[in-house]
């Protein structure tokens, strides 16, 4: 070793030391600029929770107030609507986030003396669980059709449920409503059931999960002498289960939502769901119509807080980006 | 490719023994039930109401062509109701894509109470559109809390339920209701982009703006085209908030296709809304293929 060679090491090392310094430094920066992000994002998200929850909260909350507090708070927001929106009194609305005293009273009023609510909360489900069921299943053995041999005939009936399943409302409307008009089904709730049942949104979906399943596992079942019925019930469906409760969870919220196919299919205000029917609550009863609205709440964020997971998979299927 | 090859192989297959014969058939058959509601439930009354779009009435059944299109267009309602339904489309779904890209960008970063954060803007996509319209309807009244916070910053009382101001509202709510949805598909496929990509750009030192502009809106552009979709046809259902804030005749730039359609159902005047209807059908399938074409055009260069 000369020394020459030392002192040029020492150099090269001071150089390296230097260098490795300034790319300390710049991590460090780097490091708290991602830090200062990571603020600023926690930061807008929480402040877009807040505008994203606010609305339902307030319902919650609002539910627990007493009928005096209530029309005190928002007496004229409705009184005003009702009266054609000329007539302003000065005076605020109060809204408020919690109840001055906690009240169970709507509640009761709801659940014990007015039976009109529940009725129509029993419409609701009465008008959305077949059709949640009886859409999968349809749907299930479409998609096993779909699935299996797939030929140029199938992919065009396919293209046509895409077709219908981007359809708006205002379109298939008119067509539900004269297919009810002669089966002689309108006002009742097979006017409702039918179309919601033979929807091709569940079978688009589910189609697309099942041609996921390698068709080389299917082949095999085949090979060993299961029969058709067998590959379905066998190996599709087992599969699917995870698909089949996203799309459940899908179907309901969708159909627990309506308004639109109520409003022109039953004529009959009394087999309204619940989802029509809130908007008629008159003046006098806003106290009640949190309640209720509460209520009515509580079947989606049970089955929100139940399958989350379920319904961001289905979604996540629906725009096809999976897989 | 893999799916190029299954059909390759099938193919080979097909139409050969009569085994497969019969598990065509079979196939088949499972798919008849949905097959037979579909055609009788949506595509044969779809042909009906085409007829029923070019015809006198529908006993007489005289055809004249394009008269009732000419008819629907010319009523002013429907006019109107075409311009706000289109007017609020415009607005709020670029909107509703481009804040729900911005949304989940800004989940993909690191940050903390990332699941929390999702379930919250989530949860409006499940609560019932009934359930909340009284607390929207306390927020936008004239003396509401929305006008108690813009007259915080100095502005003046805005009626926002019965003046013009309507639109923003409803754009509001049918963003509120819709972004999670949208959000969810943008994460998915944020977190489908290939890392390697991403990897190499950084180490080629791109900046991040020309990272997320060349790389992942490249490769997102189908969603992108999905989300658009979905959103397009998700606006046309913001008749249910309307509906249920003010009823069958709100403030006119309010009144929506929806509106129209229900009211000429009160009247049963079926050439009107077949005529309507289709009118519908065909500037949705239009829109929808621009989209795709716009699509193929700038998505091509990426697979997948």
């Amino acid at each position: 070793m000369k020394p020459g060679s030392d002192k040029n090491s020492g150099s090269q090392g001071a150089a390296l030391e230097l260098w490795h310094k300034q790319v300390l430094r710049k991590k460090k920066i780097k490091n708290a600029r991602t830090l200062v992000r990571i603020c600023l994002a926690t930061m807008a998200a929480a402040c877009f929770a807040v505008l994203f929850l606010m609305p339902i909260v307030l319902t919650i909350t609002n539910s627990f107030m007493s009928a005096s507090e209530i029309s005190a708070n928002y007496g004229q927001v409705f009184a005003t609507t009702d009266s054609g929106g000329k007539m302003y009194i000065s005076e605020k609305v109060n809204l408020k986030f919690i109840p001055d005293m906690v009240s169970f009273g709507q509640y009761i009023t709801v659940l014990l003396k007015s039976p009109e609510y529940l009725l129509k909360f029993w419409n609701s489900v009465i008008l959305v669980v077949p059709i949640v069921v009886f859409q999968l299943l349809v749907a299930a053995g479409a998609a096993f059709g779909f699935t299996r041999y797939r030929g140029r005939v199938k992919e065009m009936i396919f293209f046509i449920y895409i077709i219908l399943m981007l359809m708006p409302y205002q379109v298939t409307l008119v067509p539900n409503y004269l297919v009810s008009q002669w089966l002689h089904v309108l006002d009742t709730n097979w006017a409702i059931w039918l179309p919601g049942i033979f929807s091709p949104f569940a079978v688009y979906l589910l189609t697309k999960y099942m041609r996921r399943i390698p068709v080389s596992m299917m082949e095999a079942a085949q090979i060993d002498g299961a029969g058709e019925w067998q590959i379905f019930r066998k190996i599709c469906m087992p599969l699917c289960k995870g698909a089949m409760c996203s799309i459940a969870i899908l179907i309901f919220i969708d159909y627990w939502n309506m308004v639109e196919q109520p409003l022109i299919l039953l004529s009959d205000a009394e087999k309204h769901p619940l989802s029509v029917f809130l908007s008629k609550i008159n003046a006098g009863e806003i106290g009640l119509a949190f309640a209720v609205a509460t209520i009515y709440m509580v079947p989606p964020i049970l089955v929100f807080l139940y399958g989350e997971d379920y319904l961001v998979e289905g979604i996540t299927y629906q725009g096809g980006i999976k897989g | 490719m893999h799916f190029h090859m299954n059909r390759k192989q099938r193919k080979k297959k097909a139409g050969s023994s009569p085994r497969t014969r019969r598990g065509k058939l079979v196939s088949a058959g499972y798919l008849l039930p949905s097959a037979i509601g579909v055609l009788l439930f949506f595509v044969l009354p779809f042909m009906i109401v085409i007829y029923y779009s070019v015809v006198d009435n529908p006993i007489s059944g005289q055809f004249v062509f394009l008269d009732n299109f000419i008819m629907v267009f010319n009523n002013s309602a429907f006019k109107q109701a075409a311009v706000n339904t289109l007017t609020f489309s415009a607005v709020s779904v670029p909107l509703a894509v481009v804040l729900s890209l911005f949304l989940a960008m800004m989940l993909e970063s690191k940050m903390p109470f990332k699941s929390q954060f999702r379930t919250f803007f989530l949860s409006p996509m499940m609560v019932p559109i009934a359930s909340v319209v009284l607390i929207w309807q306390v927020l936008f009244h004239y003396n509401g809390m929305m006008n108690e916070i813009i007259g915080l910053f100095g502005a003046d009382k805005v009626d926002w339920l019965n003046s013009s101001y309507a639109q923003v509202v409803i754009v509001v709510l049918f963003l509120w209701k819709n972004l999670g949805y949208n959000m969810i598909l943008f994460m998915a496929a944020l977190s489908s982009i290939p890392k390697d990509i991403i990897e190499v750009a950084v180490l080629e030192s791109a900046k991040s703006y020309q990272i997320f502009w060349h790389i992942k809106l490249r490769y997102m552009s189908s969603t992108i085209l999905f989300v658009t979709i979905m959103s397009l046809i998700n606006s046309f259902k913001v008749f249910r908030e309307i509906y249920l804030l003010k009823g069958e005749y709100p403030y006119p730039t309010m009144y929506m296709l929806q509106h129209f359609m229900n009211n000429t159902f009160g009247r049963l005047d079926y050439q009107k809304m077949s005529a309507a209807a289709i009118m519908m059908a065909v500037v949705m399938v239009i829109i929808i293929g621009i989209l795709f074409l716009t699509e193929n055009h700038f998505g091509k260069d990426v697979e997948g």
